[in-house]
């Protein structure tokens, strides 16, 4: 009997132990826990909030939204919504509130800006009127309020959430009737830039594979004094600004450049080949400031792999080759898919980059969120591009999860 | 004894805020016309006792945004382009204008005066080529298109601004008639179509800096530029000329994000550099125009025949409309992605 009660009380003071020494354990990366709170998931979620977030209009149109409720969509609204309208315009205490009403209706339709800046402006004197009346004299004083479009842009935006921006970033959209379509070629841009996004990624991190994986091999023979020295090389350039060296790879790759004067100079080609403002200008200067991440992930795996395996299976009569691919290669698979992952992740988020050696059709999505954040001020565009961004990203992280899992359980 | 030295550069701490001047924050593009600014503005301002934080942006109007919404201020005066003073005034983001503090509104183009800001110089996008590379100078827009006559790459803008314009002049539309046809569904297809005709020879340009280098390397035969680029390159020997039909002359304005804390310092200073004198003091430094029409009496004839706003090279030019890229802007920079994306 009291065996088993010491027992209980000794396995209780054990557990207490262990948990105090959890919490402390705890306590020691609470800093860190709150770091990474602050200063990665509350940007994240506000980025997310506000692709959806649709304020502009439900806080300045209050009856308006209300008048439009019950309308068909099909025709022009009634005459009260536009006497709404009037009394919503003229209670605008500041010119700012109109301001970014007219931003966020003419992201819907062009021309809503000036329509509601000048109705804003032109403060209608409708006291005494009935609403026809002020039908009237709204479109005596701009005749585009009896075009249906501006209206529809209000009704549909008089809610405080809106998927316009997360759908115009999948090139689809709402109609009239709330149904979600696809958009004209004209305005389908986006499907195109995620996947130019992606594909160029794909491309550096493949070609950052081929080149990286025997530099890396080769530094892993080396003795460790040379190896350090070779690696210094090799992070040299990586202690370099990007524009520096995105100004040294023009200076090589223009028209008249050295690598163009060398190839004519051989005889490669008659008229200078164009490597500059195209694909491959971009994919050239990303492949050698990512590639650093490639050499280094790869380069400790390599260091960790045992030579005797190789040897043990040449000495069991494979051939060199036979052997390196089968016995050496898988090896360092780790090292593939922690640098291939690192480079790929990298460069989606690429910038400036394809900004300056990159044509018009070679820009990555972050170039676009840019110019929505800087020159549009339309954020939530720039919010929604972003989110697309970050949960197609980690979609494929999660299916590279499962499918590193699938290897290591093979192995 | 030890002590001497630590209590000397106390007190030196100590008098450091009688000392203090008042500062400024002037924020520009840089560059050579930041430069020009600064011997033609910021010199003679700071002889008033003020001293000068030049600030350098790239125009992004979310500095600012984000400055207002946030409640802090730092930055007094900004130079910004013709688009932001409208958006921006409109948006509560500039401080009014005290046009009592400035010069009479008449001495000024029209296009100058603002709600919100001041015109600070005049600048034009132009066509330009290597007067050595090219024996017969092209005229037109339409020779701009005309790769039979001209072989060889064009330099544009990388986006719709500008280009959608010089497409439909090169179309044979009247500069006059421009902006009326490209409000309209057609008016855009046409500009699209006659960009595709040129797409395999255009060579997109991202920053002003990239077209006179792109002239010089020999990798254009001809370029749309800013006007003030092309003229900085001539002052280092190179042998580059504009063609002005057609351009498109445009405003850059002065103004005061909202909540500054330095306005009167700040009017102050905005009523140095739009005054006459020092307009045209600006004008030697870089070939942009002034805003103060009074100050064109006070230019060199030489130096006239090299801005945007002298009789001869705004003949067939175009204003930027503002109103129109207010309105049109955003949907056709997504026009434009879609197009370089086939």
């Amino acid at each position: 009997m009291s065996a088993t009660l010491d027992m209980t009380s000794l396995a209780a003071r054990l557990g207490r132990v262990e948990r105090r020494k959890r919490v402390r354990a705890m306590a020691l990366t609470l800093p860190l826990l709150v770091f990474l709170a602050l200063t990665f998931l509350v940007p994240l979620g506000a980025l997310l909030v506000r692709a959806v977030e649709n304020p502009e209009v439900a806080d300045t149109l209050v009856h308006t939204g209300k008048a439009l409720s019950g309308w068909d969509r099909k025709a022009l609204p009634p005459d009260e919504v536009f006497q709404a309208l009037v009394t919503d315009l003229n209670a605008m205490p500041e010119t700012a509130q109109a301001g970014v009403l007219a931003r966020r209706l003419n992201t819907e339709v062009s021309g809503a800006r000036s329509l509601i800046m000048n109705t804003y402006r032109a403060k209608l004197d409708i006291a005494s009127l009935s609403a026809a009346q002020v039908k009237d004299k709204l479109l005596e004083q701009d005749a585009r309020w009896a075009e249906l479009p501006y209206w529809l842009a209000i009704a549909k935006n008089s809610s405080r959430w809106t998927p316009d921006y997360l759908l115009t970033s999948l090139d689809l959209k709402r109609d009239a009737q709330g149904d979600i379509v696809k958009v004209g070629p004209e305005e389908a841009a986006f499907s195109a830039i995620l996947l130019r996004t992606f594909s160029i990624s794909a491309v550096v991190t493949l070609v950052c594979i081929l080149i990286g994986y025997p530099l890396a091999f080769w530094l892993s023979t080396l003795s460790a004094r040379r190896a350090n020295l070779m690696m210094i090389l090799v992070l040299l350039p990586f202690w370099t600004s990007v524009l520096v060296r995105i100004a040294a790879w023009i200076v090589l790759l223009q028209t008249n450049g050295l690598v163009n004067r060398f190839l004519m100079f051989t005889g490669l080609t008659d008229s200078p080949v164009p490597l500059l403002f195209n694909r491959l200008g971009v994919i050239i200067a990303m492949v050698h400031i990512l590639l650093p991440f490639m050499i280094l992930p790869l380069f400790s795996v390599m260091k960790s792999v045992p030579p005797n395996f190789v040897r043990a299976a040449v000495s069991l009569g494979s051939s060199q080759l036979a052997a390196f691919f089968r016995i050496y290669v898988p090896q360092t698979y780790p090292g593939i898919a922690a640098g291939g992952l690192l480079v790929f992740i990298t460069s989606i988020g690429y910038y400036v980059t394809p900004a300056l050696l990159g044509g018009a059709g070679d820009q990555m999505l972050s170039y676009y969120v840019a110019q929505y954040t800087n020159v549009e001020i339309n954020w939530g565009m720039a919010c929604a591009l972003g989110s697309v961004l970050l949960i197609t990203t980690l979609a494929l992280y999660t299916v590279y999860r499962r499918f590193g899992k699938a290897e290591l359980s093979l192995g | 004894m030890k002590l001497k030295p630590l209590l000397i550069a106390l007190a030196g701490v100590l008098a450091l805020p009688v000392l203090a001047q008042s500062t400024l924050t002037v924020v520009n593009f840089g560059g050579a016309n930041g430069g020009a600014q600064k011997i033609a503005y910021f010199e003679p301002f700071e002889k008033t006792g003020t001293k000068i934080v030049g600030v350098e942006y790239n125009g992004e109007q979310a500095k600012i945004k984000a400055m207002v919404e946030a409640k802090k201020v730092s930055w007094d005066v900004v130079e910004v382009e013709s688009p932001d003073v409208n958006r921006g005034c409109d948006e509560g983001l500039f401080e009014k204008m005290d046009w009592s503090k400035l010069a009479p509104k008449s001495d000024f183009q029209a296009a100058a005066v603002n709600e919100c800001g001041v015109g600070a110089f005049v600048w034009s996008t132009v066509m330009a080529y290597n007067a050595d590379k090219l024996k017969t100078a092209p005229v037109t827009w339409g020779d701009f298109w005309d790769t039979k006559k001209f072989p060889g790459k064009r330099g544009m803008r990388k986006g719709p601004r500008y280009n959608l314009e010089f497409a439909l002049m090169a179309d044979g539309v009247a500069p006059a008639d421009v902006y009326k046809v490209l409000a309209t569904k057609d008016g855009a297809d046409r500009a699209f179509k006659k960009m595709t005709e040129l797409k395999p020879n255009i060579q997109f340009w991202e920053a002003g800096a990239q077209p006179p280098q792109f002239l010089v390397a020999g990798d254009v035969v001809m370029t749309t530029a800013y006007n003030g680029r092309i003229d900085a390159a001539q002052r280092e020997g190179k042998n580059l000329a504009i063609t002005w039909t057609g351009g498109i002359y445009d405003l850059d304005y002065w103004v005061m994000p909202k909540g500054t804390p330095n306005k009167d310092l700040a009017m102050k200073f905005i009523a140095m550099a739009t005054n006459p004198t020092e307009q045209a003091e600006y004008t030697k430094h870089i070939s942009y125009g002034p805003t103060n029409n009074k100050a064109l009496a006070k230019i060199d004839p030489k130096i006239l025949a090299l801005l945007p706003t002298s009789a001869a090279n705004s003949k067939t030019a175009l204003q930027f409309n503002i109103t129109f890229w207010a309105d049109q802007g955003e949907a056709l920079e997504k026009r434009f992605a879609a197009w370089a994306a086939q």
